[in-house]
């Protein structure tokens, strides 16, 4: 029968457990909220640009001096895989599940005979992938002192992606996160960022713009920005889905702390209930055996 | 008059959303004032000062690189980096600044024969110079080359 005291020492350390993943279940819960908002607020900005952009892409698309990024080199032999995942745990699946996307698509291009190249993002990502790709490396970007995400950050990624490919080091670059669908459901994402691929909506208003300076000047200015805006809402969405996953993975485990010292709690009772018996049995038969 | 529909946004965040009269562009070509109307026109940015007028009033808008989506009903600016007049003080100017010297000096060192880069950068600073005089500001660095 276990101890009383160990019993008692348990039920206490479950119990600091449980405040320890309610503390960090709020404190998710309010950073959920900011990311949220951040993503919120990115909104107008891309779906904008996306706009534009796919109005620029089609008319511009077709022709021959349409910008690499825009038509891609003519190959598809090597890929870039910009795999972006939390520079901390304890949040459920969320980075396991980017992992193992990643992991999969990346050994599938391997057994198709492509030449594959992956920089991480975040400290998680690239611990989880290490042991099969560690080989394929080629970047590492820390975000560990990044207290607010910013544009710039995705800049800064965009302009090491870009400048890889100015290096025609790559022919395609695909990005993983997590979409953020909601508190319990983040889904992983693979996205293709170069060539870039615009969505034009059917029904999207056919205007014919004036364009200063020229159509080909802007599309070259515009596309690497591209880039960057793909990149940025994509962090964003990961810091949504990391705080979310975090959410739910703490109150789970809330959950559990609380379910345990329950059931400890009914085992502790009952072990002293049985030590008391114990006891009287004793006594009662010391006293009939006089 | 009929009005304007202006909306300028960073991809951080939603600066303003408002009726307007008239609004003051700073093209990569050169300024430009839409007033209801104006035929559709894409065009990117400089750095330079957005002028907003709307019920007789005018604000201000800093607006470093970009561009505008402009139909006959209204415009919408995209900038990269966009900040109310007010919230542009000497520190915040200084520092831009800064970072454009350094941007220029960098590709001074590491391009060579292809003056591109080093051109553009310049070009950044002389844009953010002229800037800063526009709206008050003083720059010690004006003498880059």
């Amino acid at each position: 029968m276990p101890n009383l005291k160990d019993l008692k020492n348990r039920i206490a350390s479950v119990k600091s457990t449980r405040k320890i993943t309610k503390a960090m279940q709020m404190v998710a819960a309010a950073k959920l909220r900011r990311a949220q908002e951040a993503a919120e607020a990115s909104r107008p900005y891309t779906e904008r640009f996306n706009a534009v952009m796919g109005q620029l892409a089609a008319s511009v698309g077709g022709s021959e001096t349409a910008p690499k990024l825009l038509s891609g080199t003519g190959s598809d032999q090597v890929q870039l895989l910009i795999v972006m995942t939390a520079e901390r745990g304890l949040c459920g699946g969320f980075n396991g599940n980017i992992a193992k996307l990643a992991k999969t698509h990346a050994q599938k291009l391997i057994a198709d005979g492509k030449t594959v190249k992956i920089i991480t993002v975040g400290k998680k990502g690239r611990d989880a992938i290490k042991r099969e790709l560690g080989d394929y490396f080629v970047d590492h970007v820390d975000m560990s002192s990044v207290k607010r995400l910013g544009y710039l950050n995705a800049q800064d990624i965009a302009k090491g992606v870009l400048a890889r490919f100015d290096e025609n080091e790559f022919d395609v670059a695909t990005i993983f996160y997590a979409r953020f669908e909601n508190v319990v459901t983040q889904h992983p994402t693979a996205q293709q960022i170069i060539p870039s691929s615009f969505d034009v909506a059917e029904d999207a208003d056919t205007t014919l713009y004036d364009y200063e300076p020229s159509e080909e000047e802007i599309l070259a200015d515009l596309l690497p920005r591209g880039v960057a805006t793909a990149i940025f809402s994509a962090l964003l969405e990961n810091a949504a889905s990391e705080q979310g996953a975090r959410m739910s993975a703490m109150d789970n485990a809330t959950r559990n702390a609380g379910d345990m010292i329950d059931q400890l709690t009914i085992e502790f009772n009952r072990s002293r209930q049985a030590v008391i018996t114990n006891e009287l049995i004793e006594i009662i038969s010391g006293a009939e055996a006089l | 008059m009929a009005n304007l529909q202006f909306d300028l946004v960073s991809p951080e965040r939603r600066l303003a959303s408002v009726e307007t009269t008239e609004v003051m562009i700073p093209g990569a070509d050169g300024d430009m004032t839409v007033m209801a109307g104006h035929a559709p026109t894409i065009t990117t940015l400089r750095p330079g000062i957005m002028r907003v007028t709307h019920d007789g009033t005018t604000e201000e808008y800093v607006v470093l690189g970009g561009f505008a989506e402009i139909s006959a009903t209204g415009v919408s600016v995209l900038a990269e980096q966009a900040l109310h007049r007010d919230e542009m003080t000497q520190e915040v100017y200084e520092k831009l600044i800064a970072d454009a010297k350094e941007l220029y000096k960098k590709h001074e060192e590491e391009v060579e024969n292809e003056p591109g880069p080093v051109d553009e950068a310049a070009k950044l600073i002389a844009d953010m110079v002229a800037m800063g005089t526009h709206i008050g500001l003083d720059s010690e660095h004006s003498n880059f080359g």
